[in-house]
């Protein structure tokens, strides 16, 4: 299911293909401790989907459903998977990223239910069935979603690593209680910090986004 | 991570029955209830909590934010801070609740977290969140790092020689000065516990947070009517303006009649090992003018039996300040 399963073959393993394979015995190892049984009978209605789900096929891993970015997406987890390894590993939705891993940085920020949260924080199966929107579901390079193009228009970003999870966070404040000011914004963007210091750049975009919206 | 059975219940009364097979109580124990995550997941990754089952609760009927008949509130477990703190009869009667959950966290961290999760919400201490260092809290008998190390954001009142954690909630500390109710089902009853009885201080197990016992369930949580006349205010000071946990910050409920003060209720955080109402701030306070001479003696109560560690002494003066001044603006309003 990766872009790149096509561009490189087995002798050619791009980074992320290593990572993932080596990953993926080092896990196996440790699942074999896990007892499935109750999970897979409780874990949701997506159980017949085991078969044809995406994701890593070892022992103990749980099927679910996610609805991600309008498609539905059958996929098979390990139980300790956050929704945000589950994005970025399952499904290879990279755009998400994996900040300090402990809900203190919003790099992880995606939108579940139309509500933004830290999937860091988040086990994917406690999402069984709940529609997941990411930065790959807002715009295309073609079209970008007003906040992405606001972003570019007043360089919101410098290195871009915490980029989507504000261009997340700021689409969700949109429709959150908030004060007009930007003081108002700053305290309600707090949860996504910026190493670049690009914070200013980011409420100006902020602020075009609400002005014309 | 360790492994862990993922479970959920079609029912309260499973939950609690497959929770009250745990040898011990709710916090730290062998089977747990998740609902938003934002507290547990991110201790099972430290390996702080291991449970072998989880139990998510996340799809009971158990969030629903609605008025009571006696004209006070009841509050779902699982109802979302965001939700709580931005609903119209909390906005407009219990504004100190509404103020303190937006002061705690970030928005996103509250989309997810709930009113039962941060009832139970664990310290942000640096050596109870490390398993290579020394914690009673965490694993009892091993000693306590924090006493002789880095201790500076850590509690002054209700500490004891075994542990001096203080707990991070901020909604706690408002709903101590509301006089807040928790409601819990249990195996063999259901329990209606006033927030002052709820929270065990430290002593010798700080492993022991709360009076849980084991399968304890909480379902919601009630507040009394609202106190007509009254001013409420939190006041939350920290190292940065927005997102971090409270150095000092005071829940204030105060009524002020003819110039002297009627009622008041008020509560601490960030200093306690506990969300630490201070009856001792209230009685100095009730009958006095209500002038700036009297909060500071109200503030001076509070503090009275602090007891500073090694780096945190600047957090006696803070909490009085904080107080004195959250008396202040709340009844200036």
């Amino acid at each position: 299911m990766r872009d790149d399963d096509t561009q490189s073959g087995p002798s050619d393993p791009t980074r992320r293909e290593f990572l993932l394979t080596t990953g993926g015995a080092a896990a196996a190892t440790v699942i074999a401790a896990y007892t499935p049984a109750h999970a897979s009978s409780t874990a949701g209605p997506s159980g017949s989907a085991a078969a044809t789900a995406d994701g890593p096929n070892i022992e103990g891993a749980v099927p679910i459903t996610l609805r991600i970015n309008g498609k539905d997406r059958q996929l098979r987890v390990d139980p300790r998977t956050t929704l945000l390894d589950c994005l970025r590993e399952t499904v290879a939705l990279t755009g998400t990223k994996k900040g300090c891993d402990h809900g203190q940085c919003g790099a992880c920020t995606v939108h579940v239910n139309g509500r933004r949260v830290n999937s860091c924080l988040s086990l994917a199966l406690m999402h069984d069935g709940e529609e997941i929107t990411t930065i790959e579901g807002l715009g295309t390079p073609d079209g970008l979603h007003p906040m992405q193009a606001a972003f570019v228009a007043h360089d919101g970003y410098q290195c871009g690593y915490c980029t989507s999870g504000q261009i997340m966070s700021a689409v969700a404040l949109l429709k959150e209680p908030c004060g007009p000011d930007d003081a108002a914004v700053k305290e309600l963007m707090s949860g996504n910090i910026c190493r670049c210091g690009a914070y200013a750049n980011i409420v100006a975009a902020i602020q075009q986004v609400r002005k014309n919206t | 991570m360790h492994t862990f059975e993922f479970i959920r219940p079609a029912d309260p009364a499973a939950a609690v029955a497959t929770a009250a097979q745990a040898k011990t109580a709710q916090q730290g124990a062998d089977v747990r209830f998740v609902a938003g995550g934002t507290t547990l997941v991110d201790l099972m990754k430290l390996n702080v909590e291991t449970p072998a089952r989880l139990i998510d609760i996340n799809r009971l009927p158990l969030d629903k934010i609605e008025a009571t008949a006696d004209g006070g509130l009841k509050i779902g477990a699982t109802a979302r801070n965001s939700d709580l703190a931005h609903h119209p009869t909390v906005q407009q009667d219990y504004a100190v609740l509404s103020q303190a959950l937006l002061s705690g966290a970030s928005a996103q961290l509250r989309n997810m977290a709930t009113t039962a999760g941060n009832l139970l919400q664990r310290t942000r201490c640096m050596y109870f969140r490390d398993t290579a260092m020394p914690c009673n809290k965490r694993e009892p008998g091993t000693g306590c790092s924090a006493i002789t190390g880095s201790n500076r954001t850590l509690a002054i009142l209700g500490t004891s020689e075994h542990c001096i954690a203080s707990n991070p909630s901020d909604m706690c500390v408002a709903m101590a000065a509301l006089e807040a109710t928790i409601h819990v089902q249990g195996l063999k009853a259901t329990r209606a516990i006033p927030i002052g009885d709820f929270y065990l201080l430290p002593a010798n197990t700080p492993n022991r947070e709360t009076v849980l016992e084991p399968g304890d369930l909480i379902t919601h949580v009630t507040l009394p009517p609202p106190i007509p006349g009254s001013k409420q205010l939190y006041l939350k000071l920290r190292d940065r303006a927005s997102y971090e946990f409270a150095l000092a910050s005071a829940a204030v409920v105060i009524t002020v009649a003819g110039g002297k003060v009627t009622r008041a209720r008020i509560a601490l955080g960030g200093v306690g090992t506990k969300p630490w109402r201070s009856r001792e701030a209230e009685t100095a306070l009730v009958g006095q003018p209500a002038n700036d001479a009297n909060f500071r003696k109200a503030a001076e109560a509070a503090l009275r039996d602090a007891k500073p560690q090694s780096e945190n002494r600047f957090k006696i003066e803070l909490a009085k300040r904080c107080l004195t001044h959250a008396l202040k603006t709340a009844t200036t309003a």
